[in-house]
Order: C-alpha cells, then structure tokens, then sequence
C-alpha cells in the first residue's frame, strides 16, 4: 500500500495531525505546519515530475498511479486511488494554497487546535483529488467540509456562529443529495448479473459499452449529484452561503476555502456527474448553464455594491466559480480545459486576493473600503500585491485570469446555436463588470488621500507575510506566463471516454 | 423433558450465572465487601461477555422446547453487541452507583439491569410470540423500577409511573394483536403463522399488524407511541437513560425485524411496507423537530434518539441480509456514539448537577477532553466522516436502496434532508462548548477513573468502528449465513 506515492497526499496530513497533537508551543506548531506543507509541495512536485515523465515514455492509461486496496468487501467498496493531469493541477494547486496558507496564519490565537482542524480538512481535500472511487471520494468530501464549522465558529469575525452554522448546513445539504444520487449510480453501475462497482473508470465505460445507467435514471441522478457538487460550486440559487462564509472566516480560512474547496465542487461536477451520466448532462446542460450564466453575471454585480473587502472577493468568486462550471457545462474540450484553467487561476488568485485582504485587516482593523484610503504610500508591498491579484481577476494577459477566460469563451463560442451564444455574450460581460468592482476597489484602497491618520503608522508586510505572498504571485504569473504547460498536462485527460459516449469531437 | 435442551441457551444461563452471583454477593457479603459491588459486577460482567464472544456463539441454527427458542450466529452476534454495550453502560454507571444517595441499593442497580438484558436475549431468541412476550415484559417492567431509582426525586416518581403505564397499555395492545393473528392462524409459532395465513392479506390481518407493530413500536419509541420517551429520559438516573436509550432499543429493533420477517413476510409489499415508510418518515422528522427545541441534554439526547430509531428501521426496509447487516451496524455504532454522550452528561452531571445546555457554554476551554468527546459523539450521531456514523448511515441507506423503487428514493430523500436538520441540533452543543463567548458555568475537575475509562473506549470505538472495515465485515458475513430471511426469496 505504500509503496503507491499517492497515499502519502493523506499519510502526511494524518502524520501532521498526530504531530500537533504532541506540540507543546507555538514554535513547535509552526515547524510541523511548515515542514509539512513544504512535504506536500516537494511531493506534488514530484507526483507531476513522475507523470509527465510517464505519459513521455508512452503510458496511454486514463489514470496513472493506479492502487486498489479492499475496504468493505461487501459492498465491494474499495480505496482506489489514481490521478490523471486535471487531478494533478488540483493537488498541485492544493499544496502551494496549504503553504501559502500556513504562513498566513503564523500568529494565530490557539494555532495548534487551528492547524489541527485546518489540516484536517486538507486531508479531506487531497483524498478527495486522489481517489477515483465514489464511496472514498464521497467520504473526503466530506471529511473537508466539516471542519469549516468549527475554523470558522472559533477563529472567524463578525457573524461568525450565524455564518458557519449557514455554511455547514448548505454544504451538507448539498452532499444529502450527493449521496443519493451516488447509491443510485452505484446501484446501476453494472449490466444485470454482474458485479456493482464504485469505482469510476469502471462505471464509465461500463456506461459507454453497455447504458447500464438508462436514460431514465440519467436525469434523474444527474441533477441531483449537478446539484450536489454545485453547491460547493456556488451555483447561483445555491450560492448565499459563500459570501457569508468566506466574509467571517479567519485569512487562512477562506484562503483554502476559496483556493481549493469551491474547487471541490467543479472537479466533482466534472469527474462524476458529467463523466459518468453524459447522455444527461448533454441534454440537461441548458438548465444549468442558465443558472451558472446568472451565477456569472450576478455575482460581478453584486460585488460592485459591496463595502466590505471580503465580500467584494466573496462574490467574485461566486462569479468566477459560476464561470468554472458554465465551462463545463460547454462540453467541449477547449472549454472544458479553460475550466481547469480557471480554476487553478481562481484558486491561486482568490487565496492571493484573501490573504492580503487578512494582512490588511490584521493592521487597520477594518475591512471597510470607505474608511481606507492611500494605503499604497503607507503599505507599499502589500498594495502592490493587492494590485497584481486584481489584475489577475480581471484578466490582464500575462497573468493567469486571461489564459483561463480566453480559453473558455473561445471554447463555449465554438457553439454555433443562439442559446449557446447568448449566454456566452452573457458571461463575457462579467469581464467588464469585473473590471467596474477591481478598479473601484483598487482605487478607494490604495490611492487617493490617507482617510486615517492612524493609518499612517502602519507597519509593511513582515518575512511570513511577503513568502506567502510571492509564492501566489509566482503561480498565478506562472500559468499567465507559461499557458501552454498547464495545457497539455490538462487536456490528455478530455480525448477519451465522456466525448466518445455523447457522440462529440 | 430432554433437559440437554437447555444447552442451547448458554448465553442466557451464563447471564443468570453472573446475575445470581451478583445478587448473592450483594445479599450476603459483610457490609465492609460492599463497596466493590461494582467492580465486581464489572468484572463478572466483562468475563461474561469474553466468555461469550469466544464460547458463546454456535456453528448454525439450533431449535430447543419445540422451536419456541432458536439461537443462531446472528441472535449470539446481537447479543455480544449488546454485552459490549451494557459493560460500557457498567462502567459508566459506577460513579453514580457509588454516590451517598445510592449507597443503601447499589446492588439493586445491577440486578435489575441484568433481568432486564435476560428479557431482551429472550426477545431476541424468540420464535413463538409467548416466549417473546415473557421476554418483552421481563425487559420493560423492571426497567420501570430502575427509573424510580432516585426515589427522592419527584421527576424520578414522575417517569417511573409514566413508564410503567405506557409499557403496560402497549402490551395490552400487543396481546390484543397476538389474539388476532391466534384467530386468523391458530398458532403463536412464527413459522406457523407464516405458513398458515397465505400470502392473502386482509383487513384483521391488518389490525393485527397495526396492534403488534404499536406494542413493539412502543419499546423503540417510534412515532406516534414516543410520548414517554422525553419525560422517561429525562425524570430517569442519566445511568438508566442511558441503558434505555441504546440497549433495550437494539434488542427492539431486531426483534422487530424478526417478527415482521419471520411471521408476517409474505406480506411485505402488500402490509407492512407502507406501514413503515409511514413510521420511519414521521420517527425521524418529528424526533429531529422537536430535538432542535430541547435545552435540556437529556431531553434532547432523547428526540436525538428517537429519530436515530427511525434510521435504524430504515434496516427494516431493506429487508434483505444487507439490511440486517447494515441494521445491526448501526446499532453497535450507536452504541458507542450516545453512550460517549451520556458518559459527558453523566460525568458533568455527577460532579455539578447541570444538565442545561447553556452549562455547556465555554466548556472547552475549562474541560477540553470532555468536550472533545463529546464533539466527537455530536458528530458520530449526525453521521460526519471519518467517525464510525458516517459509515453507519452510509451503509444503511445503501442497503435501504438496494430495493430499488422510486418510493424509496423518496423516502431515503427525505432521512437525508432529515440528517441536515439534526446535524443542526447536534451543532447546536458544539456551538455551546466551543464557540459560545460567554464564561464557562462549569468549573474545570477531573472525572473518575471509571468515566474516563468508558470515555476512552467509546471514544475510540467511534474512531475506529468505521475506519476498519473488521467489525462491517464480521456481521455481514455473519448475517449472510443465516437464512432468516429465507421465506422471501
């Protein structure tokens, strides 16, 4: 079992928890966070390294790093792991969040019960990239989700009982009807006579060769597990948990809550729902690409209106997140590669735009854009940072926004019916309204007079602070700058099975 | 009278055993040897449930006194489930057995509980409805007498009479349900009742059903016969709550499944399905309605409670051997899950005497164990991964799917929704111990070796009952020998 190098994604958060447990100060705290985080990097590294090397020499395989371990022989449930580029880019994407993260959060109150919990949920979230089996999956999707409550209920600002208690319930209300529509897949996951599987290359081409999930269940589980996935998506009516939720959250919090697990929901949507139910998902996508069109248009409105920083980048995100699966639903493959795209850049540029957001607060105190003002002059680094993320955001080329819409307009152009169009039309103006809020924030923030005089005491960003914040500005200037690399690690993944069973490309 | 018959029930001769030596030693014993009543029936009781894990159990179905008791894996497995169960509950109880109030009766304690557990293992052996009935009265009367237990406490009284009134009116509604199916069949043999009556349903048959079901869904405080549950569990010695809360529902639910299986199977799409999707909807929806309300932990463990029985009857549904395997998982997780609750509520009970949950506020921060556990124990209970729950309910739902309808989707549909809505109540306490900014009522103390004891093994059983998939294995494969339900297929 452990000679598989993707176990180690949760064998180092599961050694990292143990060492907390056994931490006795703050120094203590900190090297185990640290020295873990920067395992997790060097193995993501290593993982990525490792398949690139593979897929040269020829390996065609679906997935790589393929292990299958019995768990409720029963139920033949099993723990099967395996990872393919999308999968990749989100560990990767993962890892650097988790060590941005850990210097963002170095002067934390009770930081050891905080890195507990933290780490908890990113254990959830690397088994969750990592496994291809839906009852593990199901179970580390969860296992992310809950720990939120608590990170936030303790750590967080402002409404923070109401707004975790919102969050926990929607989210769990989201994975209820997950779960049902994984049993029912699980239940049609063969032909008659033949054994039932979890595992997810299994049902898919067990669905291309024999439709043993009929059409019938098709629409009726594909909603639901859309849904299910979509609320961690921030899909438009499923949305209203996110702005509160990120608003109240302690910095390292809504960094991996915004960076990776609003990811969660998009991979799922596109790793179970549609690659498993695609003759649903084809013939379905234009419910759902009305409300992710809304999702798009009406989170970039939302957040011109907005005062508070964290509720501006909240709402962005349900934008930005609502664009990840508007891709999607295009069900091609330049689009969909504009989706992993976007949500490597989203994540990167978010747990950027959040972390910042947290060292200002740390030192003004507020997160109300009317009272700040002139902030460049007194933080220099932290502006400048400020400035690069919103850049991002609104997709300045050379940074990783621009790769990401590019790819998903042209790809979701490539429709040649009006709906198709329309709704495309729709979203590309979220770019402009993008452009309205970043600006509008930008400038209150950072220029015009010091509307403070406290404020001119502020001290810049400390070493902690400036690592984790060079370390997202390089990523996110990485796949602006280096577009063609995350390409085609990404789209080896979108040639077989889901486009052969709907008779596309 | 072929006395080698008797073999056959070891198990409940072994529960005897221990039980007479417990009353003996209790009876006869110099006052000064008193004092270790509890440990010693501790330790007769873990021997017992050793003994009965290892010996206990038989190789296949054995019939004694006509087929009126049969004991096969699958009762010895339940019962062992139920041993561990009542040590824990043991454990647990011991600091309160202990306490001035109780020294005079501490003997009676364990008396009472082990004629109790002797009347479940009769429930669960049954296979003619007399012998169950003896079974079914010998595990609800004396628990009456352990409710009054604090006889100095009004609500102790309160409970006591509402218990025992309750218990009464629903076996008399049983018997009248018995007469019935006597009448339509002419045998009180399950086996004979399921051959006698046909596969035609009609309406006695069915009032029949409907008194039967009532009287048993009365011991697993189902909806509409939960009235007792709250005032009971909250007038009860949080050591008797606790018994009645996990151990006497088991032994109900599977005799539950037994008797509906094995007397009235035939009938299942025509009867009785509809009449439980009827229960298991309005157990598990107005249980966690009214739990959301409670501010009183014993009340609230108690709608918790009634709305975990209504899962646990979503084994039922199934009816196949992944029902019975997922339904008796359930039950040892449950076990574990709300026993390390009431061990929290016991251990803050015993050394303050709050049961509030506004007590709880800010307890993590002046008892960071107790809290841990309990958090551990909310999310158990409201099924949150990696804890034991998670696969408990997982592992139910899916075999209540495996019977395939739309109907059932609905319904699991609606367990489900019902999950969010207790994952709310179950918050709710953690809320208090963790988030709430108001100063801690509870002053930090250290709880007795004993409570600490049962905290650690619940605790770790929550842990690890999920995780390692040994224990899910083990019934399955013990369930799937047996041939109970072998009338349907």
């Amino acid at each position: 079992m452990f000679s598989n190098l993707l176990i180690y994604f949760v064998v180092i958060p599961l050694l990292m928890l143990a060492g907390f447990a056994i931490c006795k100060n703050i120094r203590q705290v900190r090297t185990v966070a640290v020295a873990g985080s920067i395992l997790l990097v060097g193995l993501s590294v290593w993982v990525l390294c490792d398949y690139l090397a593979l897929r040269a020499a020829g390996n065609m395989e679906e997935m790589l790093f393929r292990g299958d371990w019995t768990w409720f022989a029963p139920l033949n449930i099993k723990l099967s792991v395996g990872v393919d580029g999308v999968s990749i880019a989100m560990l990767i994407l993962s890892s650097i969040i988790v060590f941005a993260g850990s210097f963002a959060s170095w002067k934390i109150d009770d930081a050891r019960h905080f890195f507990m919990w933290l780490i908890l949920l990113s254990t959830g979230v690397y088994g969750f990239f990592i496994c291809i089996d839906l009852f593990t999956m199901f179970m580390f999707y969860e296992v992310a989700l809950i720990p939120m409550y608590l990170l936030i209920g303790v750590w967080g600002t402002g409404r923070k009982e109401y707004s975790a208690m919102k969050l926990t319930l929607m989210l769990m209300g989201g994975s209820a009807f997950l779960m049902l529509s994984l049993i029912g897949i699980y239940y049609h996951s063969a032909p008659e006579g033949q054994a039932l599987t979890w595992n997810i290359i299994d049902i898919a081409r067990n669905v291309e060769e024999t439709q043993c999930i009929s059409k019938g269940w098709q629409y009726f589980l594909f909603p639901m597990c859309f849904v299910g996935f979509g609320v961690l998506g921030a899909m438009f009516p499923f949305h209203t948990w996110s702005p509160d939720g990120h608003a109240c959250a302690p910095t390292a919090v809504s960094m991996l809550h915004a960076g990776v697990l609003m990811k969660l929901g998009g991979y799922g949507c596109f790793r179970v729902a549609m690659y498993l139910m695609p003759q649903a998902a084809n013939d379905l996508a234009w419910i759902f690409l009305i409300l992710t069109g809304i999702s798009v248009v009406y989170g970039a409105f939302s957040a011109c209106v907005q005062t508070d920083l964290k509720y501006i980048n909240a709402y962005s995100s349900v934008s930005h997140c609502g664009m990840v699966l508007f891709a999607i639903l295009m069900i091609n493959t330049t689009a969909l590669t504009g989706a992993i795209m976007q949500m490597l850049s989203h994540g990167l540029m978010t747990a950027l735009f959040f972390a910042l957001i947290g060292m200002i607060y740390g030192r003004t105190h507020t997160r109300d854009i009317r009272l700040m003002g002139g902030l460049m002059k007194i933080l220099p680094f932290l502006g400048v940072g400020y400035v690069i993320a919103g850049m991002a955001s609104l997709g300045l080329p050379g940074l990783s926004g621009f790769v990401a819409e590019m790819t998903i307009f042209v790809g979701s152009f490539e429709h040649t019916d009006m709906f198709h169009r329309v709704f495309t039309i729709v979203a590309c103006c979220s770019i402009v309204i993008t452009a309205v809020y970043i600006l509008r924030t930008v400038g209150k923030l950072l220029f015009g007079p010091v509307l403070d005089p406290h404020h001119a005491e502020l001290t810049d960003a400390s070493w902690w602070e400036r690592l984790s914040t060079i370390t997202l500005i390089l990523s996110v200037a990485a796949i602006g700058c280096f577009p063609n690399f995350f390409e085609s690690l990404i789209r080896f993944t979108f040639s077989p099975e889901i486009f052969r069973a709907i008779g596309l490309n | 009278m072929d006395y080698s018959q008797f073999l056959a029930m070891k198990q409940e001769i072994a529960l005897l055993v221990v039980f007479l030596l417990v009353f003996l030693y209790d009876t006869f014993m110099p006052r000064k040897a008193l004092g270790a009543t509890s440990a010693v029936t501790s330790v007769l009781f873990l021997l017992f449930t050793v003994w009965s894990f290892i010996w206990g159990g038989t190789a296949d179905s054995v019939e004694a006194f006509a087929g009126m008791y049969v004991t096969s894996p699958v009762c010895a497995l339940i019962k062992n489930i139920l041993n561990v169960g009542v040590l824990i509950v043991l454990v647990q109880a011991t600091s309160w057995v202990n306490s001035d109030s109780q020294l005079v009766r501490r003997g009676e304690y364990y008396e009472l509980l082990l004629v109790t557990l002797f009347g479940m293992y009769l429930m669960i052996s049954a296979r003619h409805f007399l012998l169950f009935l003896i079974g079914l009265e010998s595990a609800s009367l004396p628990l009456a007498a352990m409710v009054a237990f604090d006889k100095h406490r009004y609500e102790s009284h309160e409970a006591a009479v509402k218990y025992l009134l309750t218990a009464v009116f629903s076996s008399a509604i049983f018997m009248m349900g018995l007469s019935f199916v006597y009448g339509l069949s002419g045998s009180l043999y399950f086996e004979d009742i399921a051959m006698q009556l046909g596969s035609q349903g009609d309406a006695m048959l069915i009032i029949a059903l409907a008194f039967v079901v009532s009287g048993i869904g009365f011991k697993l405080s189902l909806v509409p016969f939960h009235l007792w549950t709250a005032d009971v569990y909250q007038g009860a010695p949080t050591p008797v709550t606790s018994y009645l809360s996990v151990i006497s529902k088991g032994a109900a639910a599977f005799a539950f499944l037994i008797i509906l299986v094995q007397a009235f199977g035939q009938f299942y799409s025509q009867v009785w399905e509809w009449m439980l999707y009827a229960l298991i909807i309005a157990t598990i929806t107005i249980g966690n309605l009214f739990a959301i309300r409670q501010r009183n932990m014993k009340r609230f463990l108690a709608f918790s409670s009634i709305s975990q029985a209504g899962y646990i009857m979503l084994g039922v549904v199934g009816c196949n051997e992944m029902g019975l395997a997922a339904m008796m998982y359930y039950i040892l997780v449950y076990i574990f899950s709300n026993l390390a609750a009431f061990g929290v509520i016991g251990a803050i009970e015993n050394k303050t005497g709050m049961v509030e949950m506004t007590d709880y506020n800010g307890l993590s921060k002046t008892n960071p164990w107790l809290s841990f556990s309990m958090t551990l124990a909310m999310f158990s209970l409201a099924g949150i991964p990696p804890f034991a729950g998670f696969f408990s309910k997982f592992f139910i739902f899916t075999s209540a799917i495996n019977q395939g309808s739309i109907a059932i989707y609905v319904l699991v549909l609606i367990a489900l929704i019902n999950t969010i809505i207790s994952l709310y109540y179950y918050l709710l306490v953690v809320k208090a111990m963790y988030i709430s900014p108001e100063e801690p009522r509870i002053a930090t103390f250290r709880s007795t070796c004993s409570e600490r004891a049962s905290l650690w093994v619940t605790v770790l059983g929550i842990i690890l009952l999920g995780i390692v998939s040994y224990f899910y294995d083990t019934i399955f494969n013990t369930v799937a020998l047996s041939d109970i339900f072998g009338f349907i297929a």
